[in-house]
């Protein structure tokens, strides 16, 4: 029984090794000429060509109405559709019978990102934000609780919509 | 002791701390060009972060790797483990001392010193550390060395992948030494020696060496390539499939002594290539740098430095270029071209210079070497022309197929 040795259809006539090789050189001479892509992270964060997408989706944020208090009315469906159940929210209630959230904490290390909560917060309260920059001592730090989920000031992410489907 | 002694002493000494300090901090800046000209090939930067440019980068690499906390794998043969980087790295260093990185300066002191006391010294002061007679011999004698290293390291990792490793570089560093040290020989044809000042001082009457003998100047660099187990030859350390190679153990200061190794090998090919085939510290179309001073000793340092670096950039542009081979391409080139070519030529070469010796006594050093030019031109396109057919290093699909393993079962 023979053994199935799978061996490539490769050009063996016609190949050149010397030339092949003086034209991969001369390629790569031409390219030390050439404009370089690196940007300069942290004293350049977009060019002209780059800025990063709209439709990112990074750590959450939480929006808040005019008097500065958060939208959210702990209808609990975030947790409720949240793939990665990293979502923690205990409801309360004032005396005018308004709910609120009592706990409401995100732990960005079981996010998966996918900005499902976003999507289904009918008071478009939550939501996952244009921002990259996390890092933090200790791990502890990554459960972000309510107020600081308020605190939050950068852009938040457009999502993607099927009615525009690249963003335009 | 004589002054004459104390001078030769102390100048030997200075020759011997400025070049090796010169060696050391230039195998440092080596790594930093090597990531710079990635960089710029990939059209990137290169490492900007450390000091201007990126300059300081060798300096943060070594703080870092002296600081390292070394690793020893439980296994290990622990004397030879520590050994192996320095058996791979001291021979490295050494390699640099027989090449003269200039013109002689004729010196004449006769100083008081103190602590040191009279020293005389008069005469033509030799660019090396020290000019031995059995010049390119020594170096590759200590190049030889090199493989133990390596062969070392990989042995007593008590690792699969190191023993792989080490196994392949012995392998390939061996069989191409028998290239390099044949591709040599007409070099020695030509000269009558092996002392790098007659090299270069032939080369200043007649034509660099490469133009007469440049078959031997294109199989030297290929085997070169291969003794400094670089790409396209750096199958000791194949990362994808041996992870590091005969260094995947190392950490720390052993593994950059590798590095350093590495790095010093391709300073020391880039200089033989230099002073054996373009003329050394040999200023072309003056012999304005042949009359001796500190002006000329200075202006030969620079063009050895420049024809230097431009093999040196050159060992880096094939590394960027260049895919790695397969081993049995690598091998099968070693002994199916390489060996063959050059055992060939080096009769072709010692009947060529025999018959214009013949026909021609009294031709001029130039004469002799436009001459052999002639030769090389129509052997090296008919090398080119068969090489560039490809029908020793080709592909798996190339050869035939077997279709039965045991056709009787």
């Amino acid at each position: 029984m023979a053994i199935g040795v799978k061996v490539l259809p490769r050009p063996d006539k016609g190949v050149s090794y010397v030339r092949a090789t003086l034209k991969g050189m001369a390629l790569t001479f031409r390219h030390l000429f050439q404009p370089r892509y690196t940007m300069q992270y942290p004293e350049q964060r977009s060019t002209d060509d780059w800025r990063i997408s709209t439709r990112w989706r990074g750590t959450h944020r939480m929006l808040t109405d005019e008097q500065g208090r958060s939208k959210c009315v702990a209808c609990g469906l975030c947790p409720q559709i949240c793939p990665a159940n990293c979502i923690k929210l205990v409801p309360g209630e004032d005396e005018h019978g308004n709910r609120f959230p009592l706990i409401y904490e995100i732990d960005e290390f079981r996010c998966v990102f996918c900005g499902y909560c976003q999507e289904v917060c009918p008071e478009e309260a939550i939501h996952v934000g244009v921002h990259y920059e996390n890092s933090e001592y200790s791990r502890s730090r990554f459960v972000y609780d309510h107020e600081r989920l308020t605190a939050q000031t950068h852009p938040v992410s457009t999502l993607w919509d099927p009615a525009d489907p690249k963003g335009e | 002791m004589t002054p004459e002694l104390k001078g030769f002493i102390f100048f030997s000494v200075i020759r011997l701390l400025v070049i090796f300090t010169g060696l050391l901090v230039s195998v440092a800046m080596l790594t930093l060009v090597e990531r710079k000209f990635a960089g710029w090939f990939q059209n990137r930067t290169g490492p900007n972060r450390v000091g201007p440019w990126g300059l300081l980068q060798p300096a943060a690499d070594g703080l870092k790797n002296i600081l390292k906390e070394e690793t020893r794998p439980g296994g290990a043969n622990q004397t030879l483990f520590v050994l192996a980087p320095a058996l791979s790295f001291t021979p490295a260093l050494c390699l640099l001392a027989v090449i003269p990185l200039a013109a002689p300066l004729p010196v004449s002191v006769d100083w008081n010193l103190p602590l040191i006391g009279r020293i005389v010294y008069d005469g033509l002061m030799p660019m090396s550390i020290t000019e031995l007679p059995i010049g390119f011999l020594f170096v590759l004698a200590l190049s030889s060395m090199g493989v133990y290293g390596v062969a070392i390291a990989g042995w007593s990792s008590n690792s699969k992948y190191s023993l792989l490793g080490g196994l392949r570089a012995s392998a390939q560093m061996i069989s191409y030494e028998v290239a390099l040290g044949l591709s040599l020989i007409p070099v020695l044809l030509m000269t009558g020696n092996v002392g790098f000042s007659e090299i270069i001082q032939r080369q200043q009457d007649g034509l660099w060496f490469v133009a007469p003998l440049f078959l031997s100047f294109f199989l030297f660099l290929v085997s070169g390539f291969a003794e400094t187990n670089r790409l396209p030859f750096d199958l000791p350390e194949a990362e994808s499939e041996l992870v590091a190679g005969y260094h995947a153990e190392y950490s720390a200061m052993k593994f950059s002594m590798f590095y350093i190794a590495e790095y010093a090998h391709i300073i020391t090919v880039s200089a033989m290539i230099t002073s054996l085939f373009f003329g050394g510290w040999d200023i072309p179309f003056t012999d304005w740098d042949e009359q001796g001073g500190l002006l000329q000793t200075i202006a030969t340092h620079l063009a050895f430095f420049a024809k230097t670096f431009f093999w040196i950039f050159f060992v880096i542009w094939i590394r960027w270029t260049l895919p790695r081979f397969r081993y049995d391409q690598l091998m099968a080139l070693g002994w199916k071209v390489m060996l063959p070519v050059a055992l060939t030529y080096v009769m072709l070469m010692a009947t060529a210079l025999w018959f214009i010796d013949a026909i021609a006594p009294d031709a001029s050093t130039l004469m002799q070497a436009l001459m052999l030019t002639g030769l090389n031109l129509v052997f090296g396109a008919i090398f080119f022309a068969v090489l560039d057919r490809g029908r020793v290093v080709r592909g798996t699909s190339a050869r035939p197929v077997p279709t039965t393993v045991h056709p009787e079962a």
